[in-house]
This record gives structure tokens, C-alpha cells and sequence, in this order.
């Protein structure tokens, strides 16, 4: 997808075209006000970084995030290294990309399958829908999938994860409501065990990261998982919504100490909110941000590339 | 994570006291903080921009008062201009002068638009009204199952539409027929959520307000929302003309800046806050108690009202006077302990505290709700008359108690020490003018509070 970008190869036009529209009103909010405050300027000055601050904070990178990248922009300009207004856009673009860039880690290795992914998240963030897609992407990927139904506490959580396994033609291990959610991840994982399944999703009640007990109940999941299989939950992904704030940054790390948080889903990109927080995120815990929600189709999750985001980002 | 706004601004002002002007100078590092301040909290940085343009005008050349630190002086100056968009008093819902009036819920996905319906109806028929639900959720897989669990939940009914209705219009137009056939005053809407960018979509809200010709067009934001919350706001009021605004996940520790930019920007009122999972956290919204958490300067006034609502005012005097003249038995402390019990989760109690000066250790304070019920347990297992009096609890009661409860013999010593402590500092203050002091105290003696058992 970098490639296409510079315009070699091809490999996938669709889900680059879905990307870039995507992320194009996140584009042409930041871009723009990128360009608006750079209008007409030669001379890096506190009132065009007083603008540049205005234009990250507004795209929810978050304060401290824009001050360090600022703070660099500043320290270059004392050293005579950056002169020109026109260089600083490149020059943010390229701090952004060094945080993103940083914070990438391949997903763990699965010695022996099933696969299991633990989604996690505050309420509402879109956890059930992204379960839906990915397990379609896993379909088309042709690995088997088996959706374990541990949100027994929202109303109508397994019926909507139950219309989601009919979709994409995954199995369904699910309880009654009300039932303890770890206990139908044990029943989920020891089935997709038997069953020779490729790959396990765990849909969780949303829970808000400040209650404890919640989140405990959160860890007690993964010490189920792996009571079945050693070295799970193999992959623990935090679906944060895009229009999140500042909060974002709490429910990451409040999330990773409870259940060991390995990579962030971030939904409803498709809107116009910019999603900045996970530049915060990955810049303070080291996250990587693994796929991206752009649509309510099934299709509508991409993987995540911080080249391409950035890149879509800053592209005029 | 974030350093409270009115320790630093205490920094800040360190060294001027009683002295001197606010001047440009020493407001500058100080308006850089409460811009932070502000910014953390997700006020959208338009109106942070204009909220420090005002703050500056009205604080700039003010005299420091004697009376308050300059700290203190800023921060009521801050308080003040986040009330003024806030609104400074509690709006009231609208009913239209011929039932039923009808509410339309609209918002983005994921705000909390369905469990907002629930607890709305709730809290109408708790405030004699005759709601009635309908979801016009067409979309959203399990959506109408959703709202049907949770209008169970609330005791309210739900209209789910024949069979062959199965587009949001129709549902709407015979839910309010049915309404009104029915008697119910209230019909609440529940619309699927969107995007305010989706054309589609928003066309069916213009036509469902068209159609439905509601009285509340009530649009569910997130507390954790970002600074695009002014964009989507914006966008549903222009499209719609919302009449106010639920903010929802407030128990979480966002600290809910969007309210501020969404009343700004849009004008509505914030009518509702939405405070827990269950379907009575529910609440009016209170511009005061916004502005505060905003300022992370905590909640103590919804804590003493919960505590008025909550608390036996005569058992809280009788319990002052058995404190006073030394009477405060097991059996009292234990009654008081269920009372603390009734307000809520601690944890919740504990959010609502200002994390400021004395109370500032309560920050990291983490409650285990589960010492209270053992405290409580460990009581229960004694007899009437050990209750009365606990010098009578020799070694064989003791373990004879800890078993009843469950609990070891060493937690149940701590308690006994712990107890017999209290009682002497009771006697000591008692004694003195403290004791008279104490006395006049309107709130719940603090005393079980500081005494729990500890790990």
C-alpha cells in the first residue's frame, strides 16, 4: 500500500481506495488547517506555532504529544536547522510517522491453534460490530472462526453477535444472559480446541476503565483462556472509537494493565473525527494500531499502516 | 494523570498574596494552565480560545483580595465563565399541550442512545408521566431486541410494530397511534445511530421529525467525546433543530469537555447526564457540578445531596449525641455503615470528592467494598449484649465470632482495637470545646470512614 502511494505498483486498489476516503475528512481537517496556518508564512515564528498547537490538539493528538513535537520544531528553528515555513509540514508529518512507526510490533506467534483474540473496550466503542468484520476477514482469509458470545451483561449482546456468526458463517459458542462471562470463554476455547478451530474472537461487555471490578472480571477471562491453552489470549485488541478524546489515553492504559492490551482497533474513522488519540497512545504505551473501522459494511475494516495513514494524512 | 488545575494555579501564584494587581504578567503562566487544563479536558480549542480571551479581560487589573488567594480568585472567575455557557440552571424537559408528546433520541453510533430511552422512561414514569418505547433501529443488528430487554427492565411498554412494518416511518407512525390509543403521554423515539456526514440517514431524521412533529429532539453525546464533538453537534442541529443534549458515561473519568463544546456550539441545553450502567443512573444535569469536573475540582455537592437524600436526619442526630457523650455502641457503628452502604458504591462517593487539600490522599484511595460487608459481618455475629458492650468480648467470644462470620480472629481484634480507639478520642474530644464543635456538624460523622480495618 506504501508503493501505491508513490505510484509503482497496484496491489490492492480497493482498500486503498476504501482507506483514502476513509481517512480523507481526516485529511482535509488537518491538511487544511494544516495549510491555513501555514498560508502566506516564511518566517517561523510563537504565533505560527502557537497555530500549528491549535491544529494538533484539535485532531485529539492530545497536549502533551503536540508539545514534544513542537518542542523539537522549536529547538531546530534556535539551531537555524528549519527556517522555512514550508518545511514544517514535512516535518511534523515525519514526527508523526516516527511515533507511529515506533510503536509497531508484529502480532504474537500461535504455536497451536486456535488463535485466540480477546476485543476489549469502553461502551459503545463498536466492539461487537468490529468482531463481525474481522471474523469476515478471517472467512476470506479461510481460516475457520468460532465467536464466543462473553458479553452476557448488554441487552441483546449475543442476539447481535449471533446475526454477526450467521454473516460471516462463523460458529457460535454463547450461554444465556446474565451467565459469567468466563465461563463461556472456557466453554469457546475448549470447543474451538475440539473442533480444530483456526481461530477464537471473544466479544466482551463494554465496560468504562475506571471500574475495577469490571476489570478485573476482565483478567479473570484471560486466565481462563488460558487454563485451555497456555499462551493465550494471543492477541488482545482495544476497539476505541475515533471521536474519542483525551480519555482515550486512560482507557489504553487502564485496559493494558488489566488484560494486557496488544493492539488497537480504531472505529468510526469513517466520520470526521480524526482519531488522533492513538498518536498519544502510541507515543505514551507503545501500541500498535492493528485495523481500522471505516464503514458499517462488513468489508469496512482495514489493516492499519501508519505509512498510509500518515501519508493519506498530509497528501494534498 | 492530571495534576488538579487549582494546584497548579496555587504554584502559579505562590508568591503573590494579598498583594498587588492581576496583570498580564503574572496571569500569563497562569492562563497557559487552565488552557491546558481546558484542553485535557476536551473543550473544543475554539472555545478554550474564547474562554481565555474572557477569562483574561474580566481577571486582568482585578485587586487580590485579601479574602481568597489569587489561585482561588482565578478559578472562581474560571468557574464563573464555564457556568455562563453551561447555562446557569437546570432545564426542564417540554410536553406538548395535547398528548402524547413525542421524543426523538438521535446521536452517534455507540453514544448510549438505546440505554439513554431506557432510563428516560424510567425516570418519566417516576415523575408521573406514561412513557411509552419505540425503536426505529432498523439497522443496527439486535437493536429493537435491545431496547424490548431493557423496556422490560424499566417497566414501560414497548411498541415493536406489526410484522410488516419494517421501515422506521411506519414504525414511528404507528407507535404514536398506538400511543395514543394506549394513553401513554410520552413516546419515545429510539433512532438508529449515525454519522452526521451519512446524507442518507440524516434524511430519514428530517422525515421522521417531519412526520412525528416532536416536542424533544434530545441528541445522546459521549462524555469521552474529542474535539470533534462540535462538528457532529453542529451538524445535527442544523439538520434537526435538537432541543437538548443527554451526556452519557459520565462515571467514567472523562472529564466531559464536550458538554461545554456542544452547548456552545449548538445553544440546546444539556438536559441529562448519564451516570452508570444501571437504569436509575440517571440524572438532570447540573451546569455547577459540570463546570466543576470539567476543572477536576470534584463534586461535593452532589455528594452532600446524595448523603440528604440517603441518610435518616434524626438517626444523624441521635447518632452525633451518643458520639458526644460516649454511648456510640457496636451496634451504631454498624447501623451507620449500612447507611454508608445505601449511598452507592464508595468508589462513586469517593469521585465525588474535590481531590484537593485535606482530601487530597483520597485520590489514589482504592475502597474495597467488600471490608465494609465484613465489618458489617463480623458485628452480626455478636450477641445483643457483646454489641453493647465490647468489653465484655473475651478470647473464646472472639473466636467464636470469627467463625460465625467467616472472618479471622485477627481481623475481628482489629476491629475491637480500632473501635475502643475511636471511643477514647471520642471521650477526649468530647470534653473540650471540639466536642461542642462536632456537635453542630450537619454531616455524617466521618468516623467509620478513617477507621476501616486496613490490609
Amino acid at each position: 500500500m506504501i508503493q501505491t502511494l508513490f505510484g509503482s505498483v497496484e496491489p490492492e486498489p480497493s482498500l486503498l481506495e476504501k482507506l483514502k476516503s476513509g481517512v480523507q475528512k481526516t485529511r482535509a481537517g488537518l491538511v487544511n488547517a494544516l495549510e491555513d496556518a501555514l498560508q502566506g508564512r516564511k518566517e517561523i515564528d510563537a504565533e505560527l506555532l502557537d497555530e500549528l498547537e491549535s491544529t494538533l490538539i484539535s485532531a485529539d493528538i492530545g497536549v502533551r504529544t503536540t508539545e514534544e513535537i513542537l518542542e523539537r520544531i522549536r529547538q531546530r528553528v534556535e539551531r537555524h536547522q528549519l527556517a522555512d515555513a514550508a518545511e514544517l509540514k514535512g516535518m511534523i508529518r515525519e514526527q508523526l510517522l516516527e511515533i507511529l512507526a515506533a510503536s509497531e510490533r508484529a502480532p504474537a506467534h500461535v504455536a497451536e491453534p486456535p488463535a485466540v483474540i480477546l476485543m476489549v473496550g469502553v461502551n459503545g466503542s463498536g466492539k461487537t460490530t468490529t468482531i463481525g468484520k474481522l471474523a469476515q476477514r478471517l472467512k476470506n482469509e479461510h481460516r475457520s472462526v468460532l465467536l464466543c458470545a462473553a458479553d452476557t451483561f448488554r441487552a441483546a449482546a449475543i442476539e447481535q453477535l449471533e446475526v454477526w456468526a450467521e454473516r460471516s458463517g462463523a460458529q457460535l459458542v454463547r450461554q444465556g444472559p446474565g451467565s459469567d462471562p468466563s465461563a463461556v470463554v472456557f466453554d469457546a476455547v475448549q470447543a474451538a480446541k475440539a473442533r480444530k478451530v483456526d481461530c477464537v474472537i471473544v466479544d466482551t461487555a463494554g465496560r468504562l476503565q475506571t471500574k475495577e471490578h469490571l476489570m478485573a472480571e476482565l483478567h479473570k477471562m484471560t486466565r481462563t483462556a488460558r487454563k485451555v491453552i497456555p499462551d493465550a489470549p494471543h492477541e488482545v485488541l482495544l476497539v476505541l472509537d475515533a471521536t474519542t478524546g483525551q480519555n482515550g489515553l486512560e482507557q489504553a492504559r487502564k485496559f493494558t494493565e488489566s488484560s494486557g492490551v496488544t493492539g488497537i482497533v480504531l472505529t468510526k474513522l469513517d466520520g470526521t473525527a480524526k482519531g488522533g488519540i492513538v498518536v498519544a497512545i502510541a507515543r505514551e504505551l507503545n501500541l500498535p494500531i492493528r485495523y481500522v473501522g471505516v464503514g458499517e459494511k462488513v468489508d469496512d475494516l482495514l489493516p492499519f499502516d501508519s505509512e498510509t495513514f500518515i501519508e493519506s494524512l498530509f497528501e494534498k | 494523570m492530571f495534576d488538579n488545575l487549582s494546584e497548579k494555579l496555587q504554584r502559579v501564584f505562590k508568591n503573590l498574596r494579598g498583594e498587588g494587581k492581576l496583570s498580564a504578567e503574572n496571569m500569563e503562566s497562569a492562563l497557559r494552565e487552565i488552557r491546558l487544563a481546558l484542553l485535557e479536558a476536551d473543550v473544543n480549542f475554539r472555545v478554550v480560545k474564547q474562554l481565555i480571551e474572557n477569562i483574561k479581560a474580566k481577571a486582568m487589573g482585578e485587586d487580590v483580595l485579601t479574602a481568597l488567594s489569587p489561585s482561588q480568585q482565578v478559578i472562581k472567575i474560571v468557574h464563573e465563565e464555564l457556568i455562563k455557557i453551561l447555562g446557569s440552571h437546570e432545564a426542564k424537559l417540554r410536553f406538548a399541550n395535547e398528548p402524547p408528546s413525542v421524543f426523538m433520541i438521535v446521536g452517534l453510533q455507540g453514544s448510549g442512545k438505546t440505554t439513554s430511552a431506557g432510563k428516560l422512561a424510567r425516570w418519566l414514569s417516576r415523575n408521573g408521566h406514561r412513557p411509552m418505547l419505540v425503536s426505529v433501529d432498523v439497522y443496527r443488528p439486535a437493536a429493537r431486541e435491545q431496547l424490548k430487554v431493557i423496556a422490560k427492565e424499566v417497566g414501560q411498554p414497548i411498541w415493536e410494530g406489526a410484522a410488516e412494518e419494517k421501515l422506521p416511518l411506519d414504525l414511528a407512525r404507528s407507535a404514536r397511534r398506538e400511543c395514543a390509543n394506549m394513553g401513554r403521554d410520552v413516546l419515545l423515539v429510539d433512532t438508529a445511530g449515525r454519522l452526521h456526514i451519512d446524507e442518507d440517514l440524516m434524511t430519514e431524521l428530517q422525515q421522521l421529525k417531519e412526520q412525528l412533529n416532536p416536542v424533544e429532539i434530545l441528541f445522546v453525546a459521549d462524555a469521552m467525546t474529542g474535539q470533534d464533538a462540535v462538528k457532529s453537534a453542529d451538524e445535527f442541529h442544523k439538520r434537526l433543530g435538537i432541543t437538548g443534549i443527554i451526556l452519557t458515561k459520565m462515571d467514567g473519568d472523562a472529564r466531559g469537555g464536550a458538554a461545554l463544546s456542544i452547548r456552545n456550539v449548538t445553544g440546546q441545553p444539556l438536559k441529562f447526564v448519564g451516570v452508570g450502567e444501571k437504569s436509575d443512573a440517571f440524572e438532570p444535569f447540573h451546569p455547577d457540578r459540570a463546570a466543576n469536573r470539567i476543572l477536576g475540582m470534584g463534586d461535593i455537592l452532589s455528594f452532600i445531596e446524595k448523603a440528604s437524600e440517603e441518610i435518616d436526619q434524626k438517626k444523624a442526630v441521635e447518632m452525633q449525641r451518643k458520639l458526644i457523650d460516649n454511648e456510640f455502641t457496636l451496634e451504631d457503628f454498624r447501623d451507620q455503615l449500612r447507611q454508608i452502604r445505601k449511598l452507592g458504591p464508595l468508589s462513586g462517593l469517593l469521585d465525588m470528592m474535590p481531590k484537593v487539600g485535606m482530601l487530597k490522599e483520597l485520590k489514589d484511595v482504592k475502597v474495597d467494598e467488600n471490608e465494609i460487608n465484613h465489618v458489617v459481618a463480623i458485628i452480626d455475629s455478636m450477641t445483643p449484649r457483646e454489641r453493647d458492650n465490647h468489653m465484655i468480648i473475651n478470647g473464646s467470644r472472639r473466636r467464636r465470632i470469627a467463625r460465625g462470620s467467616g472472618r479471622s480472629v485477627q481481623e475481628v481484634n482489629q476491629l475491637l482495637k480500632q473501635y475502643a480507639q475511636a471511643r477514647k478520642m471520642m471521650k477526649s474530644l468530647s470534653g473540650g470545646f471540639l466536642g461542642r464543635k462536632f456537635g453542630k456538624m450537619k454531616m455524617p460523622a466521618g468516623f467509620p470512614f478513617g477507621n476501616l480495618p486496613g490490609r
